[in-house]
């Protein structure tokens, strides 16, 4: 059985924190670079300036891309042949946690109830999801979630009849109704299938994906093209001032279905598309 | 070319301001978010005082990051308006003249800017870092137990924002995303 120790987790997650927030995907550069060259309206490719600009800053200075560093969602790959020395996983992640978003000087987001509403102070607790794999490795993924966007996503209970165009029309008119409001060009998470949770899980993990990469199904590839392009010419634009970058990319994750369900959940994310991940 | 104007904002400046403007903004403005706007909207119902004067006033919907040594402020882009949008008209009636965020506004925003004059601009949303820069002093002057969502004080040089509301009632989301529309 190999050992890790407690300390080596919590440090790992408080460094995840500050460098997922200030340090935006290589991909998310690319894809701003991308559309600048391709974005029809002069105020549009001004917007994406000045996310380049502002990314770089982020990163020199090492400080916050945006505002809003986000509910801490952590995705937790644990082999079977590792243990927790000195204290327990999910301990060790909320540590790391809060000491990320105080040491790091990060927006502390998060209150204790969603009616009394009183600050936490170090934006606990993270929303921690465990998949248990084979091996002895530990891989923490720290995907930082901000609030504007995570407003305008939706589950929807579907039907069969309703086929691929159904869920086509969900995921535009979801995109249509959000307008200016998720800080556009948007990442666009679909998830399709398994149960009403199970469903907003898949939308929330298809965020985790390079932009740029293709679905390995071709049926969904095809799909994902699709949906960027209907996206794209509802014509909101960055920053909703109008044009013809609305999303960078679109991505999906398919699941078996009950007879009787198919569900879909959409989760948009800004165009500060934060993730980091570390392997122990 | 953009429209150097001076915050708290006068009658006159609102008038002028059109929907599509750019605009540097100087002087002082108070940041103010969901729970902050619950109060204030409370405090003019109760009738008690507010934390700053209301009349040609520029609210910022911004919770920032914390400064790091050596910082004025941390990160501070704008948050979402819409949450705002039940507490405004009121504000706005009380004297409010102008509001910083982004993303859409409801109708009875929109007909409060034209009936009491004021105005509604956006900041570009996630470039906060960027615009932390034009903020050159900022200090808590209400709520402070509130967090994130204290209101500060903020002195601004040439903070860069752009009109989307203006007092005839034009709206810059709207025209832009019907130039570009495609289906």
């Amino acid at each position: 059985m190999r050992e890790i120790p407690f300390a080596q987790v919590r440090d790992t997650v408080a460094r995840l924190c500050v460098e997922a927030n200030c340090l935006l995907g290589e991909d998310v550069v690319r894809a701003f670079r991308q559309a600048l060259e391709t974005e029809e309206s002069e105020a549009g490719r001004g917007i994406l300036k000045q996310c380049l600009e502002n990314e770089e800053i982020a990163r020199r200075d090492m400080v916050p891309m945006c505002q809003d560093t986000g509910w801490a969602v952590v995705w937790v790959e644990l082999g079977s042949g590792v243990r927790i020395s000195g204290g327990a996983l999910g301990d060790a992640i909320q540590e790391g946690v809060a000491k990320g978003y105080t040491d790091g000087y990060l927006r502390k987001s998060i209150v204790k109830d969603p009616l009394r509403r009183e600050n936490t102070k170090d934006n606990t607790p993270a929303i921690i999801y465990y998949d248990l794999v084979p091996g002895d490795g530990l891989k923490i993924t720290l995907q930082p979630k901000g609030g504007g966007a995570e407003n305008m996503s939706e589950v929807r209970m579907l039907s069969a009849a309703d086929g691929a165009e159904g869920i086509k029309k969900f995921v535009v008119d979801r995109v249509a109704r959000s307008k200016a409001n998720p800080c556009p060009p948007v990442v666009v998470g679909v998830g399709i299938g398994g149960t009403l949770e199970k469903c907003a899980l898949l939308a929330k993990h298809a965020l985790l994906r390079e932009i740029g990469s293709v679905h390995p199904d071709p049926f969904y590839a095809a799909m994902e093209e699709e949906l960027l392009e209907r996206i794209n010419r509802l014509g909101i634009g960055p920053q909703g001032l109008g044009g013809t970058t609305t999303a960078l990319a679109v991505f999906i994750e398919a699941f078996p279905c009950h007879i009787a369900t198919m569900p879909c959940a959409v989760n948009i994310n800004c165009h500060a598309a934060r993730h980091r991940s570390a392997e122990l | 070319m953009a429209k150097k104007i001076t915050a708290p904002l006068t009658e006159a400046t609102v008038k002028e301001l059109r929907a599509g403007d750019s605009v540097l903004i100087s002087g002082i403005i108070y940041t103010g978010r969901d729970a902050a706007h619950k109060r204030l909207f409370e405090a003019i119902k109760e009738g008690k005082p507010l934390p700053f004067k209301l009349e040609g006033a520029v609210i910022y919907y911004v919770g920032p990051s914390p400064a790091k040594p050596g910082q004025v402020i941390g990160s501070a882009g704008p948050t979402t308006s819409y949450r705002m949008d039940v507490y405004s008209p009121l504000l706005i009636e009380r004297g409010l003249r102008g509001m910083i965020g982004k993303g859409n506004r409801t109708r009875p925003v929109i007909e409060a800017m034209k009936k009491f004059g004021a105005v509604y601009f956006a900041a570009v949303g996630g470039a906060a870092a960027l615009i932390a820069r034009s903020i050159k002093a900022a200090k808590v002057i209400a709520y402070d137990e509130l967090g994130p969502e204290a209101v500060q004080e903020l002195r601004v040089e040439e903070f860069p924002a752009i009109v989307i509301n203006d007092i005839l009632g034009n709206d810059l989301y709207e025209q832009g995303v019907a130039q570009y529309r495609k289906e």
